[in-house]
């Protein structure tokens, strides 16, 4: 698999360091309540499709990516800074 | 046999060769396998369960037969197909599977037994005694199975990996691969054209059909030689694809030094290639099937298509008189070509009852073979007619069932073929691999001018993807014969008809498998074996699947194939582990003292990728124990040295480096004063401790942290990620100078006067409390100062940039020395530790919140911190969470162990009792006894308590008493002395 760094250009998948769900971008507010806490760090819908994942550029600029692939075949929609528009 | 004029193979070379004790001349160009077969040389091996004596069957990398070994000594290959081994002068290659010999072998009883042994004959004999299981059945089925065995020595046999990237890659150098690399290379495409051959060509080497006017063979040499002249085209012969995987990711084994006769020393064996393409064409051909019936594994009977690859290619008759067993057209061709080159042909016995003989020889139509004779070679066939049975007297039997297009590479990323009646099989399901197109006889197009057409069709659909404009080249002439099959799978009758020749699966087990209800295609294969050898049934699995549908009354769509998997061929392990080793090419860690610690005989220990010293043995040290002892008085008593480097240190700045600080960390860090460190400890989200160590304030808007050595890489990942995914708005910036400073630990009751010995102003005590840090100069180079401990004693860590590091730490130690003091390794520095109760990732293993550890009130309440939220939950202060306590031995035996587990008084050592863990132990020199760290529930509020370590691995047990887990100075006056 190889992912496309927008800082680096395309690389091995092997550079790459893989986080889990794009979820993790949406952290509540410190007394949001047991529920959202628990959904923000435990709960995954686990579909098949189109995923939002997390990848840290580890082994290049070390740059976090917000990546969309599908859990199905593997295709990678697209690959951007997490940071995304609040940088 | 040789037959004069055939062959592309050079009759000015030859080279002498043994195979099973014999010596034998062939030819370069020669196969292992066709310079048998020119030698008459039938039986090659036995069989895998009934080691049934077994001939050559192909002319490819699909040979399930003849497997052998090849060299000696290190550099032994076992299981190599004699069909893909090039001779070279002095090549030794040996049979397998058979002993004591491949004429006389001992296991071919298990043949006699065969009506036993059928399909689940394992399942349903080996089930009783279960004691027999593991001590009887098993060594007993190893030792009678496997094929060739791996030598007891070391390999010494070098592989390597390699990269490659490419616009277009053409898998398979047949017409259609030559036709799609030429109109891509011709377009300025970068190309790579692969082919598992050492000779391009693929079938046209092996037919006497024409291209352009000429030989096909001609046709081939031109048109490599044209591509070979072009820059933007790599050829790789010998070089077999092997996997399809994600992004346009292939996996490739090169057989570099296979046909290399005296291999020079650390000459490269296989080169195992990842390509990375933007598009593939696949052209990987197709493969020929049998046809079962009755002992139709003789050696003599022979794929059609091989026989004629034997007789164009390598210019050899594997018999006197060939006969051809066939439902199809294209067989046809061996008994055209055998009558050409002058090779009696005895008969063509064609199932299909219209057919008709296309030269001159005796067509059977309408027939089947329904036997063979001969004791370990062919000798005769009876053949099943109309009119009875006809016994044809032949040395070699030319079977051909139809062709079966090599789909498998398009099945790698989960596709599945699909079935075309019009061939009898399987072809590609379009867009199965993205990026891929398919061409020639692995679509199930036959004719040549199919494959040639085909082939410029994929190039060009690949560079119109890709945006490239296409060069305009002419499409050869060839013939275009329609292909005529009607399917015939198996011959009825009664004896064992073969499917998988090597597992030795037949008719009648796949028939067993399905009146046992294994009637998925999956499960009879896992039940009979089918398919599951070396092969991976390239040779046999549509027929085995056709002959399920036919027993379980489905057609062969609805029953499918099994899953084709990467590799395509077998890869060797040593190939894919290149580089891997011994050390390999794992990149190694080193600290500037380390060049100082090896002099001084340290021995170095791995720790992550960081290379440090264990101890430093003196004179007379017998034991590291001693060295140990010796250096943890160096701290405790005078002064000692320690190369600190390895902790991870991260160098923080901008306006809101506090914020940033204030988030990571559970304690405060916008309140440290500047010149002053502070303890932080670190959680993860989830609440869990993920890390700790010592900040320093160097000035309003500047930080520098540290992290643990094991942890360092993780704390710089998640530092990135909340200041570029979390809060991108803050004004902070985070870099690594783990490498750029050099730090050493300068540790006990001297450790101020060896400062001052060394820095270029003395330090001001009142200046320098406990926890103060500051930059400092040393005999002119700029250097930062810390006055932190992790032995409990007075102590500094002094940082240099790292190109004064071996320097500093020579004069340290010099120092040290002068003052009764030395270095110290980890062993010292992980026993002062423990005398402390300092922790480390043993006791913060990831299922440790700050509680446990007796740091609840380092969680902030005054601010918003990772890991705050989750810190509290319910779980974190329930009654029964195991705590961090101190040990020390208080029975008999003395000894702790980490990893023991800890059992109250009278209960059973078990699980159910289970009470706690050690996680930390050390030999202290200061105390002359044990001590240890570790978990017990409710640890805190137990002190004094006294339980039982048990190590149920090494058999200790040792009486325990729970304590504080700061054994050494417990109220901290020899650290802020």
């Amino acid at each position: 698999m190889r992912l496309r760094c927008p800082i680096c250009g395309e690389r091995d998948v092997r550079e790459f360091y893989y986080q889990g769900a794009a979820v993790m971008l949406e952290r509540p507010a410190p007394d949001a309540g047991e529920a959202a806490w628990d959904d923000y760090l435990h709960l995954r819908e686990n579909q098949p499709g189109d995923f939002e994942e997390l990848w840290s550029h580890d082994a290049g600029c070390g740059a976090w990516l917000k990546v969309v692939r599908n859990t199905a075949t593997h295709e990678v929609k697209s690959a951007d800074l997490a940071a995304g528009g609040k940088g | 046999m040789r037959v004069a004029g055939k062959g592309l193979i050079d009759r000015n070379t030859s080279l002498s060769f043994r195979f099973d004790g014999s010596t034998y001349r062939g030819f370069a160009g020669d196969t292992l396998a066709s310079a048998l077969l020119a030698n008459d040389v039938r039986m090659v091996g036995r069989s895998f369960k009934y080691h049934r004596p077994r001939g050559i069957l192909t002319a490819g990398s699909e040979e399930p037969n003849a497997l052998v070994t090849v060299g000696k000594g290190g550099a032994t290959d076992p299981n190599v197909r004699a069909t893909v081994q090039e001779v070279y002068e002095g090549l030794e290659a040996r049979p397998q599977n058979a002993w004591p010999s491949l004429g006389f072998d001992l296991l071919s009883v298990n043949d006699l037994a065969a009506p036993f042994l059928g399909a689940g004959f394992y399942y349903k004999t080996f089930m009783w005694p279960r004691a027999f299981w593991e001590k009887v059945y098993e060594p007993a089925i190893r030792r009678a199975a496997g094929l060739g065995a791996l030598g007891p020595v070391k390999d010494e046999d070098h592989y390597e990996k390699a990269y490659a990237f490419c616009d277009l890659l053409v898998i398979g150098a047949g017409p259609a691969g030559l036709m799609a690399a030429l109109v891509a290379a011709k377009s300025g495409a970068q190309v790579i054209l692969a082919d598992e051959d050492s000779l391009m060509g693929g079938r046209l080497n092996a037919e006497t059909l024409e291209v352009d006017g000429k030989p096909g063979s001609l046709w081939v040499a031109e048109t490599i030689k044209a591509l070979s002249a072009m820059e933007n085209v790599r050829l790789m012969t010998r070089t077999t694809v092997t996997g399809a995987y994600d992004g346009g990711t292939f996996g490739a084994l090169e057989r570099v030094g296979h046909h290399v006769p005296d291999m020079p020393k650390g000459g490269v064996k296989e080169t195992f290639w990842r390509i990375v393409v933007k598009r593939s064409v696949l052209a990987a051909g197709a493969i020929e099937r049998h046809i079962a019936f009755q002992n139709n594994d003789r050696p003599g009977i022979m794929g059609a298509g091989a026989v004629r690859a034997y007789l164009n290619r390598w210019g050899v008759a594997p018999g006197k008189a060939v006969t051809v067993f066939a439902n199809n057209d294209d067989a046809h061709r061996t008994a055209l070509d055998m009558v050409d080159a002058g090779v009696h042909v005895a008969a063509v016995i064609d199932s299909r009852a219209d057919a008709k003989a296309l030269g001159d020889y005796r067509v059977i139509a309408g027939a089947m073979v329904s036997g063979s004779s001969g004791r370990k070679r062919l000798e005769a066939v009876s053949v099943q007619t109309g009119a009875g049975v006809e016994n044809i007297m032949t040395d070699c039997l030319a079977v051909s069932g139809g062709w079966n297009p090599t789909v498998h590479m398009t099945c790698h990323m989960n596709g599945r073929p699909t079935w075309n009646a019009d061939i009898a099989s399987f072809v590609p399901t379009p867009g199965s691999i993205p990026g891929m197109e398919v061409a020639g006889a692995c679509n199930g197009a036959f004719s040549t001018a199919a494959c040639l057409s085909e082939g410029a069709a994929a190039a060009k659909a690949s560079l119109k993807a890709m945006g490239m404009t296409i060069a305009d080249v002419a499409l050869p002439s060839a013939e275009d014969t329609p292909y005529a099959v009607s399917p015939l799978w198996a011959v009825p009758g009664k004896g064992r008809a073969w499917l998988d020749f090597q597992n030795d699966v037949s008719v009648k087990d796949v028939k067993q498998a399905a009146v046992e209800n294994f009637t998925s295609v999956e499960h009879m294969k896992r039940y009979t074996t089918q398919g599951m050898a070396t092969d991976q049934g390239k040779n046999s699995n549509v027929t085995a699947l056709a002959l399920l549908a036919d027993a379980t009354g489905r057609g062969i769509p609805e029953t499918g194939t099994t899953t084709f998997r990467p590799p395509f061929s077998p890869v060797a392990l040593a190939a894919l582990g290149a580089g891997a080793q011994g050390a390999g090419f794992a990149p190694e860690r080193k600290t500037t003292s380390h060049r100082a610690s090896v002099g001084m005989g340290a021995p170095m220990i791995a720790v992550g990728l960081w290379y440090r010293p264990s101890y430093f043995p003196t004179a007379g040290e017998t034991t590291w124990r001693q060295s140990c002892d010796r250096e943890v008085g160096y701290v405790r008593k005078a002064v000692g040295v320690c190369d600190v480097s390895t902790l991870g240190k991260i160098d923080i700045q901008g306006p809101d480096a506090a914020k940033l600080l204030d988030f990571v960390y559970t304690n405060m860090f916008s309140t440290l004063k500047e010149n002053r460190v502070r303890y932080g400890l670190m959680l993860r989200e989830d609440g869990f401790v993920m890390d700790d160590g010592t900040t320093a304030r160097l000035g309003p808007n500047h930080y520098v942290m540290t992290t643990t050595t094991a942890a360092a890489g993780q704390v710089m990942r998640h530092l990135e990620f909340v200041t570029q995914a979390l809060h991108p708005e803050w004004d902070v910036r985070i870099m690594s100078v783990t490498e750029q400073w050099a730090q050493f630990a300068v540790a006990g009751p001297k450790a101020r006067d060896l400062l001052n010995g060394l820095l270029d102003e003395t330090l001001d005590v009142e200046a320098w409390p406990f926890m103060a840090c500051g930059p400092v100069s040393v005999q002119g180079v700029q250097g930062r100062l810390f006055r932190i401990s992790f032995s409990g004693e007075h102590a500094y860590e002094l940082a240099v940039p790292s190109r004064y590091g071996d320097a500093m730490f020579r004069q340290l130690l010099a120092q040290a020395e002068a003052m009764d003091g030395g270095a110290y390794g980890m062993e010292a520095l992980n026993v002062l530790r423990i005398e402390k109760g300092f922790i480390t990732h043993s006791e913060i293993h990831g299922r440790i919140s700050a509680q446990d550890i007796g740091m609840g009130r380092m969680l902030s309440q005054k601010k918003d911190f990772i890991g705050k939220t989750m810190a509290h939950r319910p779980g974190f202060l329930a009654e029964g969470r195991e705590q961090l306590v101190g040990m020390k031995p208080v029975g008999a035996v003395k000894q702790l162990t980490a990893g023991a587990h800890i059992y109250s008084d009278g209960e059973e050592p078990v699980r159910a009792h289970d009470q706690g863990y050690v996680t930390s132990v050390a030999f202290s020199p200061t105390f002359g006894h044990y001590l240890g760290l570790g978990f017990v529930q409710n640890g805190l509020s137990r002190h004094g308590e006294v339980l039982n370590m048990v190590d149920h691995l090494r058999g200790i047990q040792t009486r325990v008493e729970l304590c504080d887990p700061v054994f050494f100075d417990p109220e901290g006056g020899r650290t802020r002395g």
